[in-house]
């Protein structure tokens, strides 16, 4: 196990002026051979190879990373999780991740920072409010916490909201889900990487897998850029480059990837306490532990491999959040960015068996993957080592297009993901 | 922000068009002759290139003609616009 | 003038006419036109101006623009205060106030400061590593507190933003010598051209001193602007930052243009679509890594020559400088010509070459091949230690330390090229070790770097420079024109070698990022911890990702992690260059887009009448209309029920008018219809009309609506009032993608249309009163079916279509005539009891009457067979948009929810929408549906219900529970249709 963080550890490397601290993770030369290859080092790969190895007692993983793990998704998003879902389905799946959430600083023993301030998810007119009362009484009916909130608890709860006789979106009603929150993005990954790697899972970054080794019809191990590697599972868990590496499989998938945008404010003092998701304006904000506005708007709308910003989506995510907050239009953007998300026909994940024997499928999040990450590596390592769905993941399938079976949430009770 | 020509306007911001998909796409049929795989294939399956792809437009706030454009996802340069009636382009890797 | 105490009595571009006065952190001082906030506070000798994020040192200015990191302001108060504003791009004007951020109750005395004493159990990533234990959620809020620069205004934004959008041939950014002389070449060359420079006068770094072309160097900028200024084809933008190349050579520009604290018009974004970017930004200079390089004093060598050259401001008495360049030669001999004692030039190069013997020769002590250790000082710098460079290159020579006393420390490690928008536009950068700089590699053709931004520090160099690069810019959009000869001046020095950071001899922190309080042990933890990736060690210790960006720490970070890991900045790669370069204020991206222009509603032609009336009008899919008629200070409920109890008894009025009206012509209209609509429509009969479901290619149901037949080749479609836009996109798109060969064609007639729904049982008698030459008896004109004619005069089509359950006419008439028709209905029904209804009637009356209103009562999953039209499919034979999809097993689930009625056992309960069904009113777990639409029914005696329910058109009379926010009704499914059944009034 690695050295347990605490404020005692920290008291006694300071006496020692840090020069004692362990590494995070190793660094090591990759093994030919391991019982599953995880592709992707963001936090779906991550948390699949710890899961594996705690819950499984497969150690034998290998997490390969093109770049620097962390680097994608999982270093892109808004940090929100929460798991106020309306299908049952969902329900479970995002709750279990959510649950997992909750006990993971604990349980890897590095401090991700999870902030339970709170979810508010706004109405602004009254079919809106239908839908928010379809959606609310299906969260209790999946025994997930939501309460509506009348626009005077919400003024309490964000005062600073627009609350202009005049306002093209004046604030009807809201459901607050208290366990929602965000969490620090990084050290999810960070942590992950350094709870697998205690448990004997090879992190391996910088290593670009440029094609699948085959026997007859199975896939059995990869071709990097740092040489082969063998394994009778491998798992895919590259978000945006789904389809990528579905070609080099030689499949095709029902994914087309996107670039989601974000942006954050200078640092200000504390402004906004919770995580504000507005239905109209599709903008969503929350406020860092650092005092930045952390801020997403929609996807741009075409599809795209480049991972920046650009200026009409952009502008349209500020003129949304403006509408919420009029009093933030004096405060600067000091950083825009974008990560390329995996957008599937119903906004819900792929966690399945690849057309292909051998080859694993954990994708599909589209812009929610981040919330996702405890459950859906969680799932995945169940399939990966049980070779059965996990009760928490079924449905999830990828016949579920052949059959017509979507598990839509947009389209049930309007909420976007 | 991309900078579109449309066949037949001219130079254009993004903001007057709007994205329609991957072409070719055809749309198989007779109904009762595409099995469910055939169906979800049209329907889901994209090949998503990272690279040139070509697909269609729309010049929504202009002529309101649907165009064929060829367009890089990573650089998101443009190589060719051309009409639906013309021969579709060349898809480049 | 008293508190000037540090100002010179001559020279600077300020204006000695023009004292301002303005206060810091409570303290009131003068200073002059022509001064920042910065330079005013030095002229005042506040050198203690902001406090470090995260221990509270105190902190002095480092730089003189964008680059600083200490001097972070909050101006104003109320409704315009703004926060995080660095006092060195503050232009200083009469009463400004301005308070240091982070720090209590000021930044000369803040009490947070002990928090220093803590800074070793601080290190990067600290909070990774504890407060877990209960939970984060202890600690989160205190940390939160602590966290943030300034605080943001609590009240709307009074200012307005506007946007602009402008195309050029070329575009410069950077209005000092080089970027003028490229402006100037591409000027004189016939190109359109647009210079934008960030500061409020033209000349970037130009010294007074120097001359170009024989005149002074101002004289020549002043010459510059004004041919600029009076060219047709050019554009002069001051205070305008170019923050962001986006695709296709989209630059975005930000242009101040008033005050923070003034009224009125504040910024303006600019959209340039440049064919051509010359790329002049200049270069800012580092700071070097040493012991306590953090004390306030110790500012950047180009810092202190700006503010005593351009400000006239003597920034100390007694200065050292350290640099491993020659540019700092000249900042020392500004500063001694202002009064300043350099008591040493400290040249990190053994052999600094002909700018030392110059500076010797001036009597300046030049002490070569010395390093800085560590600064002395408390809350000012009092001394420099300095070490000797030992023969061998890169060996410290122990034991050779002095120490220098000064007040003043101008440090210089080099220079790094403002090369972001040219990375922006994926070129690519590359290390030369000779300049120690990450310059501009291969890149897209169109974007030209010159000057500094380019590497080329020496002012003969830029002009030179920048002239051909604006030449170039100018021949390659094609403007060939003789653009003369470069501009010239005398060669100057400008060589630098890399000096990052001094050997480590202490444990005494060696600042990095100042703003964040990243020191070179943070980065060295970071690599302990197998963190070293560029990006895993910016984000472990947060360097780079202050408010300056990384400005003045990136290259230094870069430089000190390849020492680290043993590599070299080339291989350790810099992290991506994003926009914006310099922060953008979010009221200027969101522009116009606020307010009322936010989603601006649409209004129907009836809107000025029924704001006249007491409509309360409400936002429905996008559309400003009558929810419901207030009248006399009536209360809601009574309101509706009035409006319905018309229509069930007499006759009402409904603007209609949003509804989608869609003209379909050709001799392929029918066969294209019969595609478009799930419900077969190549048998519409002419002069009649039929209601259809219109789905998408997955089979679920988009819309709905009446499709009307004017002719054989001539069909009007409508949609709901949310679906005209789409449905017409729609069409199109099937029309030119999928079948180029029916002949058709669509017009979306929505706005020209005004739209009329008279309904009741006196709704014939009503018409009937107005002057038409429409036959409206039933038999000539039955429900679902449409004439044309005139009504008053005025042509119409008039369909017996409604969404009442009543006898009904839709007049649709041309959208200007609406207003005086819906008057003259009013007037003469007057008698009959007519009365105007607003959507909520409606929508009660259509849930009485079991009419499904789709994206209500459907959902995103419904397909035909849901809402009780699944026979139909096997009645059609051809194929039509969706069909496919309702073959798949999971539109033949039996268990798919479907469209029924719910009735409350309790008559007098209204079942609350979104409530669900479920079957256990104990254990409340499973959802097998929910209720869409719900009222109390007048004409019944009951509250009435629709929903969606599980396998629910099999399960009638059923009794089931429905919850909500956790109460339970009992209920009953039954057939959704509750009111008159068999459809005689509306046959009527």
């Amino acid at each position: 196990m690695p050295v347990r963080l605490s404020a005692f550890s920290l008291v006694r490397n300071a006496l020692s002026s840090h020069e004692r601290w362990p590494q995070l993770w190793r660094s090591p030369e990759p093994r030919r051979r391991y019982d599953v290859i995880v592709i992707g080092g963001g936090g779906h790969g991550l948390a699949t190879a710890y899961y594996l190895a705690k819950e499984h007692g497969i150690g034998n993983v290998a997490v390969i990373e093109k770049g620097w793990l962390g680097g994608g998704n999982t270093g892109r998003n808004t940090t929100v999780v929460r798991s106020n879902y309306f299908y049952p389905e969902s329900a479970r799946l995002y709750d279990l991740s959510l649950r997992l959430y909750e006990g993971l600083s604990r349980d890897i023993g590095f401090n991700i920072m999870l902030s339970q301030r709170g979810v508010l998810t706004l109405a602004h007119n009254s079919h809106q409010l239908e839908m928010l009362a379809r959606w609310l009484n299906a969260m209790h009916l999946n025994g997930i916490d939501g309460e509506l909130l009348e626009p005077s608890r919400i003024r309490e709860w964000v005062p600073l909201l627009n609350d202009s006789p005049t306002a093209r979106y004046p604030v009807k009603g809201a459901v607050l889900q208290r366990r929602g929150g965000v969490a620090r993005h990084d050290a999810v990954a960070w942590g992950y990487a350094r709870a697998a790697d205690a448990l004997g899972v090879d992190i391996i970054q910088n290593c670009e897998v440029v094609g699948f080794l085959r026997e007859g019809d199975r896939i059995v191990g990869v071709e990097t850029s740092r040489g082969e590697l063998r394994a009778p599972k491998v798992a895919l868990a590259v978000a945006g480059h789904s389809s990528v590496l579905a070609a080099k499989a030689g499949f095709r998938l029902p994914v087309t990837s996107y670039a989601l945008q974000a942006f954050v404010t200078e640092p200000v003092k504390p402004v906004l306490s919770c995580v504000v998701v507005s239905m109209s304006t599709g903008a969503y904000v929350s406020q860092s532990d650092k005092g930045e506005l952390v801020t997403g708007g929609a996807l741009d709308l075409y599809p795209s491999y480049a991972q920046r910003g650009n200026l009409p989506t952009l502008q349209g995510a500020v003129a949304g959040l403006l509408e919420l907050f009029p009093c933030f239009s004096r405060l600067r953007m000091l950083r825009q960015w974008a990560g390329i998300v995996d957008v599937v026909h119903d906004s819900s994940p792929i966690i399945d068996e690849a057309p292909v024997k051998g080859l694993y499928l954990n994708c599909g999040w589209g812009t929610g993957g981040f919330k996702a990450i405890p459950g859906g590596g969680f799932a995945f390592a169940h399939l990966l080592a049980t070779g059965r769905h996990h009760p928490a993941a079924e449905g999830f399938t990828l016949n579920r297009f052949t059959r017509g079976a979507m598990i839509d949430e947009g389209a049930a009770a309007g909420i976007s993901h | 922000m991309l900078q579109i020509t449309c066949p037949c306007c001219g130079p254009r911001d993004e903001p007057e068009f709007r994205w329609g998909g991957e072409v070719p796409l055809v749309r198989p049929g007779p109904p009762e002759q595409v099995s469910d795989e055939a169906w979800a294939e049209y329907l889901f399956t994209r090949d998503n290139p990272k690279g040139f792809v070509r697909e269609r437009w729309l010049h929504a706030l202009g002529c309101r003609q649907w165009f064929v454009v060829v367009r890089s996802t990573v650089t998101h340069e443009i190589r060719a616009t051309t009409r639906l009636t013309d021969t579709l382009p060349e898809a480049l890797t | 003038m008293k508190g000037n105490e540090w100002r010179l009595a001559n020279g600077g571009r300020i204006d000695r006419t023009r004292p301002l006065a303005f206060e810091f952190d409570g303290e009131r001082y003068w200073g002059f036109a022509g001064d920042t906030l910065a330079s005013a506070l030095l002229a005042n000798g506040v050198r203690i101006v902001g406090r470090s994020f995260k221990l509270h040192r105190p902190r002095g200015l480092v730089g003189a623009w964008c680059e600083e990191p200490n001097g972070i302001v909050q101006l104003g108060d109320g409704a315009r205060t703004t926060p995080n504003l660095k006092a060195t791009q503050v232009e200083l004007r009469d009463g400004l106030s301005a308070r240091s951020v982070n720090c209590w109750p000021n930044a000369r005395s803040d009490a947070f400061a002990p928090l220093q004493l803590l800074g070793r159990l601080m290190p990067a990533g600290f909070y990774y590593k504890t407060f877990m234990w209960p939970s984060w959620h202890m600690f989160e809020p205190a940390i939160r507190r602590a966290a943030g620069l300034g605080t943001a205004p609590r009240e709307p934004d009074p200012d307005r933003y506007e946007e602009r959008h402008e195309q050029c041939d070329v575009l410069v950014v950077g209005g000092g010598p080089a970027g003028l002389a490229a402006a100037l070449a591409a000027t004189r060359a016939g190109a359109r051209v647009i210079l934008a420079d960030d500061r409020p006068a033209l000349g970037g770094a130009l010294q007074e001193t120097k001359r170009i072309d024989g005149a002074a160097a101002l004289a020549w900028t002043a010459a510059v602007e004004r041919e600029l200024r009076t060219a047709p084809n050019a554009r002069v933008l001051t205070r305008t930052t170019a923050f962001g190349c986006y695709d296709h050579n989209l630059i975005a520009l930000s242009e101040k243009l008033s005050e923070p604290e003034s009224a009125g018009l504040r910024e303006r974004l600019w959209h340039v679509r440049a064919a051509e970017v010359v790329v002049a930004a200049g270069a800012i200079e580092r700071p070097i890594v040493f012991a306590d390089n953090d004390l306030p004093g110790i500012m950047l060598a180009s810092a202190a020559m700006t503010y005593a050259a351009q400000y006239a401001v003597r920034p100390g008495r007694r200065a050292v400088i350290v640099t491993s360049g020659d540019s700092a030669y000249e900042a020392a001999s500004t500063l001694q010509t202002a009064g300043v004692e350099i008591a040493a030039i400290v040249d990190t190069r053994a052999e600094p070459g002909e700018a030392a013997s110059l500076a010797r020769s001036a009597g300046i002590r030049v002490m070569a091949g010395y390093y800085p250790v560590r600064a002395h000082g408390g809350r000012a710098v009092k001394a420099i230690e300095i070490g000797q460079i030992g023969a061998a290159a890169g060996r410290i020579n122990e034991g050779s330390a002095r120490r220098l006393e000064c007040d003043l420390l101008c440090v210089s490690g080099g220079w790094t090229p403002s090369v972001h928008l040219f990375s922006q536009a994926k070129g690519q950068l590359r290390y030369d070790p000779e300049r120690a700089a990450l310059l501009p590699g291969p890149g897209p053709k169109s974007f030209h770097c010159a000057g500094a931004a380019a590497g080329n520090l020496a002012l003969h160099h830029c002009l030179t420079d920048g002239f051909a690069a604006g030449r170039e810019a100018a021949k390659a959009a094609q403007a060939t024109r003789d653009a003369g000869r470069s501009p010239t001046t005398d060669v100057e020095l400008a060589a630098t070698t890399a000096f990052w950071a001094s050997p480590q001899s202490s444990h005494r922190k060696a600042w990095v990022d100042f703003q964040n309080d990243v020191t070179r042990g943070d980065l060295e933890l970071a690599v302990r911890e197998n963190l070293r990736s560029v990006e895993h060690v910016k984000r472990y210790t947060t360097t780079g990702m202050a408010v300056d960006q990384g400005k003045t720490s990136n290259m230094n970070a870069l430089a000190i992690l390849a020492e680290l890991t043993g590599t070299s900045i080339p291989q350790v790669g810099n992290t991506t260059f994003r926009p914006p370069y310099d922060p953008v204020t979010l009221g200027s991206l969101a522009g116009r887009h606020v307010g009322a222009f936010y989603h601006p509603l649409r209004r129907t032609p009836l809107d000025r009448w029924h704001a006249a009336h007491g409509a309360v009008l409400e936002d429905f899919g996008g559309w400003l209309r009558p929810a419901w008629y207030a009248g006399e200070r009536r209360h809601r409920d009574d309101c509706i029920r009035a409006e319905k109890r018309a229509t069930r008894t007499a006759v009402s009025l409904f603007d209609g008018s949003p509804l989608g009206k869609i003209e379909v012509r050709g001799p392929d209209a029918a066969v294209f219809l019969n595609r478009m609509y799930y419900n077969g429509m190549k048998t519409l009969a002419v002069g009649r009309g039929r209601y259809g479901l219109m789905l998408n290619e997955h089979g679920i149901i988009i819309d709905d609506g009446v499709c009307l037949r004017l002719a054989e080749d001539h069909f009007l479609v409508s949609t709901t009032s949310g679906g005209a836009g789409r449905i017409f996109a729609g069409f199109e798109e099937w029309l030119q993608c999928e079948w180029p060969d029916l002949t058709v064609l669509v017009t979306n007639v929505t706005s020209a249309w005004g739209n009329i729904a008279v309904a009741g049982p006196r709704a014939r008698e009503l018409l009937e009163r107005l002057e038409t030459d429409i036959d409206l008896e039933p038999d000539a004109f039955p429900h679902l079916s449409i004439r044309c004619g005139r009504l008053e005069g005025v042509p119409v089509r008039i369909a017996r279509v409604g969404f009442t359950g009543e006898l009904s006419f839709e007049i649709n008439i041309p959208a200007g005539y609406t207003t005086a028709l819906w008057e003259r209905l009013l007037a003469k029904g007057a008698d009959l009891g007519v009365l105007p209804i607003g959507i909520e009637a409606l929508q009660e009356l259509r849930t009485e009457k079991g009419y499904l209103h789709v994206g209500t009562d459907t959902d995103g999953r419904s397909i035909p067979a849901d809402v009780g039209m699944g026979a139909l499919l096997a009645k059609k034979s051809d194929d039509f948009v969706g069909r496919r999809s309702l073959e798949r097993s999971d539109a033949k689930r039996p268990d798919r929810l479907q469209f029924v009625g719910l009735e409350a056992q309790d008559p007098g309960t209204v079942l609350p929408v979104g409530a669900h069904v479920i079957a256990d009113a104990t254990t409340r777990n499973a959802s097998q549906g929910y209720v869409t639409s719900s009222c109390m029914s007048e004409a019944l005696g009951r509250s009435v219900a629709l929903g969606l329910v599980q396998a629910g058109q099999a399960r009638t009379g059923e009794a089931v529970h429905v919850y909500s926010s956790g109460r339970t009704f009992p209920a009953r499914i039954v057939s959704p249709r509750w009111y008159d059944p068999e459809g005689h009034r509306l046959n009527a």
